[in-house]
Parts: structure tokens; sequence; C-alpha cells
């Protein structure tokens, strides 16, 4: 697992189906015997997916690492489908054994005795595209190499401020070997690395404590976060903002225009728009969207993607948990709804195309339509202009996290870093406070739009029906009108 | 293999991941065993939706290596619970340990650890027997019950059963091994209800440690109902400022809040707004929160702590005063106090059976007692800074006008300081239900801002 590995997309893809060949016997026999139990009954699908999955952290507090921790995540999910039926079974055992046995539950969704039917399993199976690359598994570098790091960062953010009181960093790898075998040939690896770099401050002046948070991290090495350009100018970042808010005033109520900045805002789609777009919620006609493709949901101008195909990013993926490669889907176009977000269940229920958006977070759960990468399409609008365009508002730069109700299409998401903006200047910063709105229509309420469009730096993780999976999101400095702020000052 | 060759293997397990931790140079090591089964099925309409079953192990290894000062710590879990594995995981926990740095406060308890297993009713033999085909019977009359309750559920997002079991195996270098047995069991309904070209959603459940402690499946699926029928016709109200009634279902979360302010972690790391106000009075003399591990039946019930410390019970707020963080030993040596059995496994806090003790009044004599203000019925969003006690989250509920509930209300926020919001609680009503490891009665809190329109 820690050798080298060639770069080459379809070797890429092989080395995962090697790996779980070498480690576990998975042969192409044993898989289509796996398959073949779950079609003993009639299913309209079935499919096996393994995982292999190791993660480390290494953490920092007070000047010291404190604690290294290791997790090994192994198991088998078999899947039986059946109409709007799913059967799923699951083990933490990797064996064709194991998977026989977890076909043999999943299967009596159905009461039909099938064997119709019967699984192909493919010699190889590739993939369009090797969006992360990477030469090692950030898991396997020396414990001590992350150590270091912690100790410079701590170092290096206690001397950049006297309010500075505590330091808290940590590092976090993942590295994930998947392989899909589907009844219907589908037969995929892949293998998917996550690293991610945290920094927390808490600044204090007198009795007022404020933290401040800046992380960043992605599909690719973990050399890249170690480079010292990188991880100080994060520091520099979490110090400002923790000693920053230490003088934010009380935030406004009320209705007022908001100025979102670029990169992290986009949470704003990501819970105003993509959750409301996932397929299972519009086959089901329980979300505000449902039944609206075609129409107008956001003002003239306004594009909106789920792209999994960005280089390195913390959403993207070569193939989703269903073994159907990830592409760049058009929700909104010029301000016209396009398109849903789909798995392979929900796309055949309602006549379309899987999109390459049926995610899981492990081998315990089943797979569902889930976002990858949701951003805007920049604008040409110089950002400067647009706050000055704003004559009493809010110019809101970071975000916490949000939520969305998709049958109302009431969303929130919270304010972490936002300044008053009164005729055109900004002003003192204000408190955090949650924003609310209307899915459907708060688009339509979007005025202008930047042309400096960012991907957030890496941070994204997207819960739903319990399960979390990493995403990212992306925006232009773009200005909102009329947004409900939660603050305290009527 | 038999059941008492199960349980035999169980701590086999944990035994020897403790020796191999040993001799890879382990001063102090501690492991935790979880081993469960699970079923859970989804019905919406008349049709199966879902049905998952899995049986799922993972073991857990601390351990901690003398070096000068203190003692270094790393943790570390698997699946793979073979032989061999569990002999590699304990080794490379002993290796990722000597990597790390000493720390003085680090370690396993130094005494105390439960001395007894009482038996909290965490599980019901009987139950072991349900069937997936027993409990998709149950989600399927919530089900229905809900789509008849009103010609105007139309849809729903399902209604979903699960029940699972545990085995739960903790032991330590310093010879305490103890194991447990537990249980949960829930069922919850989704409707939806629509009227012209408004459509919402809203839900219920219930939970508990036996199958007999869960409320009936039909009336589960006419209270999800009722409270999705209750939302149609919801409005934005002006920005303002007025009385804000939490309901049962809302003011859980409020205590939760509260917690975490007094997480020991929290409060040595100053990043709790209450961090200096021990011994203060913090809240209105008609609050008093409790957190109990032993409660027989509690979802937060547990015999022990992550660390084999007993569980008992914490006394956070007694009538308004801050009177105990929560701890393990770690937090406790951080801020020279004991353990209060908090312990979660592998280190940190968790509460465990946490509430608000209940008043006197009806959730109605508080809506009759309050002219003008704000029910609040459900929370959207985490808008709670616990460094400061911001609280700024998003809502729905019902706006009350001359003393009576007027008609919904959505898209709106509340937003005030936990600071404030705990000192101006003037009324606590009589209802507690335990619907998961906390519980609070419906609350009133005195004047909150509202932004809507």
């Amino acid at each position: 697992m820690s050798a080298p590995r060639d770069v080459d997309p379809v070797r890429t893809a092989d080395s995962s189906l090697a790996f779980f060949r070498d480690r576990f016997d998975l042969d192409d026999s044993g898989l289509q015997a796996a398959l073949d139990t779950a079609l003993e009954r009639e299913v309209d699908y079935a499919d096996l997916y393994f995982e292999y999955s190791t993660q480390d952290s290494v953490s920092l507090e007070e000047g010291i690492v404190k604690s290294g921790s290791r997790h090994l995540d192994q198991g088998v999910g078999v899947r039986a489908l059946k109409g709007e039926r799913q059967g799923y079974a699951h083990s933490d055992e990797i064996s064709i054994e194991t998977a026989r046995l977890a076909a043999a539950t999943a299967r009596t969704i159905s009461q039909q005795t099938g064997g119709a039917t019967t699984a192909v399993v493919r010699g190889h199976g590739s993939q369009p595209h090797d969006l992360y690359p990477v030469t090692q598994a950030a898991t396997d570098l020396p414990v001590e190499r992350k150590v270091e790091l912690l100790g410079a960062i701590d170092c290096y953010a206690r001397g950049l401020d006297s309010r500075v009181k505590l330091v808290m960093a940590s590092v976090v790898c993942q590295h994930r070997h998947v392989l899909v075998a589907g009844s219907d040939g589908t037969l995929v690896g892949d293998i998917q690395p996550l690293v991610r770099l945290n920094i927390q401050v808490i600044a204090g002046k007198g009795q007022r404590r404020e933290v401040g948070y800046e992380g960043r991290g992605g599909r690719y090495e973990l050399e890249q976060l170690m480079n010292p350009e990188v991880w100080q100018r994060m520091a520099d970042e979490a110090v400002r903002v923790a000693v920053l808010n230490l003088d934010a005033k009380p935030c406004p109520a009320g209705s007022m225009d908001v100025v979102l900045g670029p990169g992290w805002p986009g949470i704003l789609l990501h819970e105003a728009i993509g959750h409301g777009l996932e397929g299972d919620f519009n086959r089901k006609k329980t979300s505000a969207f449902s039944d609206r493709l075609g129409q107008r949901v956001a003002a003239e101008g306004v594009t909106v993607v789920d792209d999994g195909t960005l280089p390195a990013g913390r959403g993207s993926i070569n193939v989703d948990d269903e073994g159907t490669p990830s592409r760049r889907n058009i929700l909104i176009e010029n301000g016209v709804l396009v398109g849903y977000l789909h798995d392979r269940l929900n796309a055949r229920l309602m006549g379309m195309k899987p999109t390459g958006n049926g995610r899981r977070e492990s081998y315990a759960h089943l797979p569902i339509p889930r976002m990858t990468n949701t951003f805007m399409l920049a604008g040409q609008e110089d950002p400067e202009d647009i706050i000055r365009s704003v004559k009493r508002g809010l110019y809101a730069v970071s975000f916490g996290g949000g939520q969305v109700d998709i049958t109302s299409g009431k969303f929130v998401f919270s304010m972490s870093e936002a300044y008053h903006v009164e005729d055109g200047r900004l002003g003192a910063p204000v408190k955090g406070a949650t924003l609310i709105g209307n899915g459907p229509d708060v688009l339509t309420r979007v005025t202008r739009i930047g042309s400096d469009l960012q991907i957030d730096p890496g941070v994204g993780t997207c819960g739903k029906d319990g399960q979390g999976v990493p995403v990212g999101v992306g925006l232009p400095t773009t200005r909102v009108d009329e947004l409900t702020v939660g603050g305290t000052e009527g | 293999m038999s059941e008492a060759g199960a349980n035999a293997s169980r701590r086999d397990t944990v035994v020897r991941a403790l020796e191999r931790a040993r001799r890879a140079g382990a001063t102090q090591a501690d492991a935790t065993l979880v081993q469960s089964d699970s079923h859970q099925a989804k019905v919406r309409g008349d049709e199966i939706d879902f049905v998952v079953q899995a049986q799922e192990r993972q073991l857990s290894i601390r351990a901690m290596v003398a070096d000068g000062t203190g003692l270094c710590t790393a943790i570390t879990s698997t699946s793979d619970l073979s032989a061999k594995a569990v002999d590699d995981m304990a080794e490379q926990t002993v290796a990722l340990a000597r990597a790390t740095a000493p720390d003085p406060h680090a370690g396993l308890p130094e005494q105390g650890f439960a001395q007894s297993i009482p038996d909290l009713s965490l599980c019901d033999a009987a139950d072991r027997n349900v069937s997936v085909e027993a409990r998709i019977e149950e989600a399927r009359r919530a089900e229905q019950a809900a789509r008849a309750f009103d010609e105007r559920i139309d849809n729903s997002e399902g209604s979903q059963a699960s029940s699972g079991f545990s085995r739960i195996v903790y032991g330590n270098s310093a010879g305490f091994v103890g194991e447990y047995d537990s249980a949960s069991h829930s069922l919850s309904c989704e409707p939806l209800a629509r009227q012209g070209d408004s459509m919402r959603r809203d839900y219920w459940f219930t939970v508990g440690r036996r199958l007999a402690d869960l409320e009936d499946a039909a009336g589960v699926g006419r209270r999800a109902a009722e409270r999705a029928i209750r939302r149609l016709g919801a409005r934005r109200v002006k920005t303002c400022e007025v009385p804000v009634i939490f309901d049962a279902f809302t003011a859980p979360s409020l205590i939760g809040h509260l917690a975490a302010c007094v997480n020991g972690y929290a409060v040595y790391r100053e990043a709790s707004f209450l961090a200096t106000r021990m011994g203060e009075a913090i809240a209105s003399d008609m609050v008093t929160v409790i957190d109990d591990g032993r409660l027989p039946g509690g979802l937060g019930s547990r015999p022990f702590d992550g660390e084999g410390l007993p569980t008992r019970r914490n006394v956070i707020v007694e009538r308004g005063v801050l009177a105990s963080w929560l701890l393990d030993s770690y937090a406790g040596r951080k801020l020279g106090l004991a353990s209060t059995g908090s312990g979660s496994s592998g280190g940190g806090v968790t509460t465990t059976n946490l509430w608000l003790e209940p008043g006197h009044q009806t959730l109605e004599e508080l809506i009759g007692d309050t002219a003008r203000g704000l029910l609040v019925s459900e929370l959207i969003g985490m808008g709670f800074n616990p460094a400061t006690g911001d609280y700024s989250c998003g809502a729905a509920g019902v706006w009350i006008e001359g003393n009576e509930l007027v008609h919904p209300v959505e898209e709106i926020t509340i937003a005030s300081n936990l600071t404030d919001m705990l000192l101006q609680i003037d009324a606590v009503g009589s209802e507690l239900v335990w619907r998961g490891r906390s519980a609070a009665p419906p609350l009133r809190i005195a004047n909150m801002t509202v932004a809507g329109e």
C-alpha cells in the first residue's frame, strides 16, 4: 500500500482491484458468485461495495502534540434493488464468503425467485479520469514529520499576537481503497486520498474570548500543506479572525442586502439549491424544487454547477460509490433550472441518467444522491464595485455551517466574519449570526455577480441521512438583496 | 459459538490487546470493544423503501508511554479483530505514542474504578427475537396512520424503524475489566402536508431501550401528521423583541448548549463563556440541570464511563447556581478536580442523561400567560458560540397574540446570548419526556430578538 504507484488512470483503477485481489483474494469468479447469490431472487440490480480505509490524525494543543490516532475501517456492503425497494447488508469482514452471506440477506426484499439474469463481471474496469494521483499515501508518511509541522505552526501562531491564548492544530489524513462490482458488469476500483490541516486559535482580551479557525485540504499530497507559505497564511488568518472578533459589535437583525465574499460562502448554494435538487427528494416529490425543471429559479446570469471533476478537489471523485464516472452537471443555467443530481436508483425511477452523484460515507451505508463541488460561475463585476453598490447592509466573508428543510425550502447558514456596510463603505466587524432564506426564491434576488470565483479551501463535510461525505463549494463575490439576518440589534 | 464462548472471546480480545501493548512498552493502556447487531427499515406509502441489516465490531486501543515529565498518548481502532490484526494494532499504538509529546496530565484514573456493574435495564433479552418484519409492520402502521389523519397529508419521506443491540467491553492496565449489553429501538415518521402550492413536512419519533418503551406506532404517525398540518399557512413576522417559549421538543437543545460550556475541556481551554463562573448565579432560580448516568432504562445510561469509573448523578446547575463541570480524569487534572465519571471512550467528556428539572405549568398555561410572543417548535442550524455565549438560530413555530396561538411562523431567526437567556428564563413547564439523551420541559425566555421581515 505504501509503494509509489504509477499515475496512469487505467493503472490507478487496476491497482485498487489488485489491492483487493492480493489482500483479500477477491477474484472475478468470487465476485460473480456473490452477485449470483443476490440474483437468486428476482431483482433489478445488485452491487457489491468493498472498502479498506486508513485514517490517521495528530493533534497539538498548549504547545504539545498530545495525541496521535490511527483508524482502520474495512468492510463489504451488498445491495439488491427491486422497484423502489433496496435491501442492504454489510459486514466488517472482507471475503467472498461474507459477501455471499450479505447478498443472501439483501435479496430478501424480493419474494420472487429469480435466476434469469446472470452477473457477468468484466475482467477489468477503467476510469475516465484520474483526478487525484498521489505518489505516496499521506497515512504512510512518518508521524514525526506531522509532529514537526504542528510544532512549527504552534510557534509561529503564538508569536503573531499577544492576545493569542491557545493554539490548537491538527493534521488528518485518509487513504481509502474502494471496489464496486455490479450485476450489469460494472467493475471499478478507486483510491481516494484526502488530507486536511486545521488551525484553531483562541484569543482573549479581559474576560472576552473569541475563536478563529482556518482549515485547508483536498485530495493531494500532504507536502502541499507542509509548505510554510501555505500554513503561515492559514495561521495568519486564524489569528486575524479571532483578534478581529474581540472587537466585533452586535449584529443587526432583520431583512437587508448582503454581499457574500468569494469561496466558502458558496455554502449558500449548497443549502439553498443543492440539496433540493438531489434526485431522491425529487423522485418522491418532497422537494420545494419538485417538477420545476425548465422554470426560472434564479436571476438572469446565475449559473450553478455541481462538478465532481475538479482536480484534487475535496469533493471530487473519479467514480461515485456505484461506479458511475463523475462529471460536471449544470443545475441552473442562466437562471433556469436544468438538472438534478442522481444516483442509479432515482435516475432509473425518474427515467433519467445517473449523473455520478451516488455517494456513501462508507460500506456501512446505502448510496444516496449527494453533491460533489457545487459553485456559481463567475460574472463580470469588480468585487469592490459590488460592495460600493450597497447603501446599508452586510459584507459576509466567512461562514460556519448551514442546514436546509428541503420541503419548505427554508435554509440557514451562519456567518463567522462579517462587516457593516454603510453607503458603500466597509464598517465595523459584527458578531456571527445566522442568515435565513427561502431556497426557491433567494437566487432570484441575486443582483450582482463578481468576476472572482473561488472554490473553498477544502473543509466541507455534508451530512444527510446520518452520512457525512466530503464536499466543496464555491462562489464569486455576490450581492443578494433582502436576506434575513439573525442578529440581536433590531 | 455459544453465548458464553462469545463473551469469553470478546474479553480475551481486550485482554490480548492490553497485554500486547504492555509488551511493546506501554506504561498504561486501555481498550474498548464494541460489537453490535442492528437492523433498520423504512416504509414509504405502501412500499418498503429499504431494509438494512448489519453486524459490526470495533476495537479501540489507547496506549500511554512514560517519558520524563509525563505520558505520551496514542489511540487506534480497527474493525479487523483477527489475532494478528490486534497484535499489529497494539504495537502500532505504542509506536505512535512514542512519536507524541509527554503530557504531565495524561493517564488512566488513579483509582475508583467501578466495583460492580449494576443492571440499568439497558436491554430486554426478549427483544432480541424481534424480527425485521415485525418492525417493518410498525413502520407501516405509523405511515398509514399519518396518511389517514387528514386528506392534506398526501406524501411522505417515509416511516423508519430500527433496532440495535450492542455489547461493550472495556478493560485497562490498572486491572479493571467490565462489560454490559445495551439496546436501542426507535420509530419515526415524516409526513408531508399540502395545501394549494404550499407543501410542508414535519416529523415525530419515539426511542427507547426496550420495545415496550416505545409509543404506539399509529400514535407516532398521527402526531407527526398533526405537526405537519400545523405548519401549513406559516408566514414571517416583523423583526421584534418578544418572549419566546421553547416547547419540549426544542428546549433540550438549550441545556445541550449549556453542557458544551461546562465540558471540562472547554473550561480549561477558556473556550467557554462560563469558564470563570463556578459557584455564581448563571441562571434564573427556576433552573436546575442534572446529568445522571444511572437512570434505569435511560438512553444515556451506562454502568461505568469510558475510563472504567462508575457513572453518577452530577448536579450542573442548582437553582440557578453553577455547581459542577463535567470532567474525565484528564480535564479533572487540568483543573485540579476529580473526574465526575463523564469520560468518553478514548478521551473526552460526554453527557449521559441530561435534563432540566420540571416546574408546574402546562404548555397551555405558559401560552395563556404570554400576551404576545413566539412558541418555537423547530430550530435549524447550529448558531451557538460556546466561547461567547452568542446565540442565533433559524426557527419555526407558532405566533402568540392575546394569550393564544394565532398562526404558524417560519423563515425567522431568534437571537440573544446564553448568559442573558439563562437568567431570563421566567417560566418552566411540567412536561418532561425523554426522547433521547437529554430532556427539558417547555420553558419561556422573557426576551429575545426575532428577526423576520
